[in-house]
């Protein structure tokens, strides 16, 4: 391990800056000044009706990405030119001040597939700033909402159900309350073990160049592809995305005690194995414990997750919708547990 | 040379300056503004440091959880009661709370928060935050389908709750977790399944409160497996626990939920905690209750014992007629109808000088099934009581707050 570790953390310039391209032009001194544009297309990324792809940005994927209400996301990420990003030890991506990743939310049978909301991650000399952005029907250029908004949508679900739902876009501090670590904002998704670099597609910017990096040996298996993991992996994997942005120790559950990561010991009491509620209020459900092994009717882990009840459901923030296909997997791995391992 | 103290305490005073921009504003937000949940949201979003952010009078009709991540804001509104600034949550469709706090040096006041789903305000790592003249509440008064907490201060450092009332909570009315330093005084709790509660905590002072008709009044508490733990150092005074008759109508699972109807005053697994001054009258299973964790755990940290636990000088009404706990009304049946109004259940230690009878379970192993009780009058008063603990302080500029 010591010597994935060293090529890991040897590994620097992942992610070199684009090369200048034609077309609209970035506008690097609003990216990392302190106002806060009130219109998307102020960035100069060139996000428009019929093209969402920000001009020099690289697309990635996520091998496990976060539920919000079945949404499509679109992510990139854009490294101002000459600067660089680096991989620590432990997986996470360091990237230069000027970085901006932007998450687009939507769904192909809502508005023409037009995203509803883009969000902005800026990496500033002053830290990372959190800012949504609601898209006109039009799709013209997107609006800045400081505190958010509902927007109704209505989509289909992988089941064939039709949704109609008021789908939140956070406010400021509620992308805070998921992206804090020890209460500063910083990048959930792009770690080497759960990113993906798009492999294909428009290629306006230069690839991302990785070198030589064993990925392989630390990745998180992908939530829905058994051929990746077992289940008890890939349910670990789901709770890593879902759940541990705020259920670690330096996170918005901190006071919870439950910890999620993929680095957490899976069998312990801080894991949910036969926890009982802390500050759970309705969302115990009536149940003893988080996890209850062998038991997923009485595990309220799995009750918190199949509510839309704002004082039961988990995650707090990002969902109105039941994710079933998670929930199911989440089932099948409490089921299977010994049920001797129960407190 | 000479001058170099001097020129110390004027960059002192100049950073201060340079950290408190001068340009301190009130920004206003009218309740009957369009999308007035949003603007709402925006006005805390864009308060800087030393702001005001001013809520209109009138009934807010809200949908989200609202949230301040500004350090040294005050919240303050029009008033808590009807005809003031009422933020009512009945429609709430997202957050676990209708106020979340995350910054330090905050003032919420004169407002009240209705009907949250969830939690009703909450902060979190805030520290020097002051709750004051608010009102929380669960309008169709008792109902499991109410959320957990009403004023629910978490991880912080110097917390004071001063003037609230909090009325409905499914779990506490008032909630102080894992948190250091803590006053909360001339408050009012009713109906909740607890009416105050400490938790996890450290240094506390819980006086000139009125704690009435919930399940139980106060209740001082240490769980294992939670980040922070080993509760201590905290005083119950000069409150009025009265009546906490209201039937249990927390969900299953919580640990309130195992709280008797008709507790005053509950001490379990904490160490040096002194009830004292308090006026006790009407509470059905026991006017004060002492005792251990009794749950499985796995936590090899944990101290499941109540320990150096101090009960003297306080009034006690009646009490013991209606004891709920399993067992309880053979024994007090066993007792001619009433049991003592101090009930502990043997385990740890305790120094009771109240002129009332203890009664003992007599169950020192806190793995020791309570049906295995062996009920009998116990004698507390000997011994001697350990050095009596300091009055809690909270820094000037907390309690200038809120004179």
């Amino acid at each position: 391990m010591k010597r994935i570790f060293a090529a890991l953390a040897a590994a620097l310039c992942c992610i070199s800056g684009a090369a200048t391209m034609s077309g609209p032009t970035v506008d690097q001194a609003v990216i990392e000044g302190e106002a806060t544009p009130q219109k998307l297309s102020e960035f100069g990324f060139g996000m428009t009706t019929g093209s969402y792809r920000p001009t020099a940005a690289v697309g990635y994927t996520l091998r496990t990405p976060l539920f919000s209400d079945y949404a499509a996301k679109d992510r990139f990420v854009y490294i101002p030119n000459g600067r660089e990003a680096r991989v620590t030890a432990d997986g996470t991506i360091e990237f230069p001040v000027g970085t901006v990743l932007f998450k687009s939310f939507g769904w192909p049978d809502h508005n023409g597939g037009n995203p509803v909301e883009t969000r902005l991650l800026i990496h500033r000399a002053s830290g990372w700033v959190a800012l949504p952005y609601i898209w006109a029907a039009d799709g013209k250029d997107a609006t800045l909402a400081l505190g958010g908004r509902r927007v109704p949508v209505s989509f289909k679900s992988p089941d064939g159900e039709t949704h109609s739902i008021r789908y939140a876009v956070p406010n400021k501090n509620q992308c805070k309350e998921c992206h804090s670590k020890n209460g500063v904002i910083e990048p959930i998704g792009p770690k080497m073990h759960n990113f993906r670099v798009e492999q294909t597609g428009m290629q306006k910017a230069p690839p991302i160049r990785f070198r030589t990096i064993p990925v392989r040996s630390v990745t998180m298996p992908i939530w829905d592809d058994p051929a990746s993991g077992t289940v008890a992996q890939r349910a670990r994997a789901y709770l890593d995305v879902n759940c541990a942005h705020c259920h670690n120790p330096a996170g918005s559950a901190s006071n919870s005690g439950l910890f999620l990561r993929w680095t957490d010991d899976p069998t312990g009491v801080n894991y949910g194995i036969g926890k009982r509620p802390t500050a759970a209020g309705r969302g115990s459900g009536g149940m003893d414990f988080a996890i209850a092994p062998g038991d997923p009717a009485h595990s309220f882990m799995i009750y918190r997750l199949e509510s839309t009840d704002p004082g039961i459901a988990m995650p707090e923030v990002g969902r109105s919708t039941v994710h079933r296909e998670g929930a199911a997997l989440l089932r099948q791995w409490i089921a299977e547990m010994p049920k001797e391992g129960r407190n | 040379m000479r001058f170099h103290g001097f020129h110390a305490v004027t960059l002192g005073i100049l950073a201060v300056l340079a950290a408190n921009p001068a340009a301190a504003k009130t920004i206003s937000v009218s309740a009957t503004t369009p999308d007035a949940n949003e603007k709402l949201q925006e006005a805390l979003i864009l308060a800087e440091p030393g702001d005001i952010v001013q809520l209109g009078a009138g009934v807010w009709k809200l949908v989200d959880g609202l949230s301040l991540d500004v350090a040294n804001v005050t919240v303050r509104g029009a008033g808590a009661g009807e005809g003031g600034s009422v933020l009512d949550f009945t429609g709430q469709q997202g957050a676990g709370e209708g106020l979340l706090v995350t910054s330090d040096d905050v003032l919420l006041t004169n407002f009240a928060v209705l009907n949250t789903k969830g939690d009703g305000i909450k902060s979190k790592g805030a520290d020097r935050i002051v709750y004051h003249q608010l009102r929380v509440e669960w309008t169709a008064g008792p109902k499991e389908t109410n959320g957990a907490y009403g004023i629910y201060p978490v991880e912080s450092t110097d917390v004071l709750i001063d003037s609230v009332y909090v009325r409905g909570a499914s779990d506490a009315g008032i909630y102080v977790g894992q948190s250091k330093n803590i006053i909360v005084r001339d408050s009012i709790a009713t109906e909740n399944v607890a009416g105050i509660e400490i938790e996890n905590s450290y240094d506390a002072d819980v006086h000139d409160n009125i704690a009435t008709k919930n399940t139980g009044g106060i209740l001082v508490f240490d769980l294992p497996s939670l980040p922070m733990q080993g509760g201590h150092n905290v005083r119950v005074f000069e409150n009025i626990v009265n009546d906490n008759s209201t039937p249990n109508f927390a969900p299953k699972g919580n640990i309130v939920a195992s709280v008797p109807t008709g507790t005053g005053v509950l001490v379990m697994a904490n160490r040096h905690v002194e009830i004292f001054g308090n006026i006790f009258d009407n509470n059905g299973t026991a006017n004060v209750m002492i005792v251990g964790y009794r749950y499985e755990h796995k936590d090899p940290k944990y101290q499941p014992l109540p320990r150096q636990i101090v009960v003297r000088g306080n009034q006690h009404g009646k009490s013991g007629f209606a004891p709920a706990f399993p067992g309880g009304q053979q024994i007090a049946a066993a007792m001619g109808g009433t049991i003592p109004p101090v009930l502990w259940d043997g385990s740890g230690d305790a120094i009771v000088l109240d002129q009332v009878g203890v009664l003992s379970l007599n169950l020192p192993d806190v793995k020791t099934p309570q049906r295995e009780a062996k009920p009998s009058p116990a004698d507390l008063s000997k011994g001697t009581p350990p050095a009596a603990l300091p009055t809690i302080k909270l820094p000037d500029a907390m309690e200038a707050k809120v004179r």
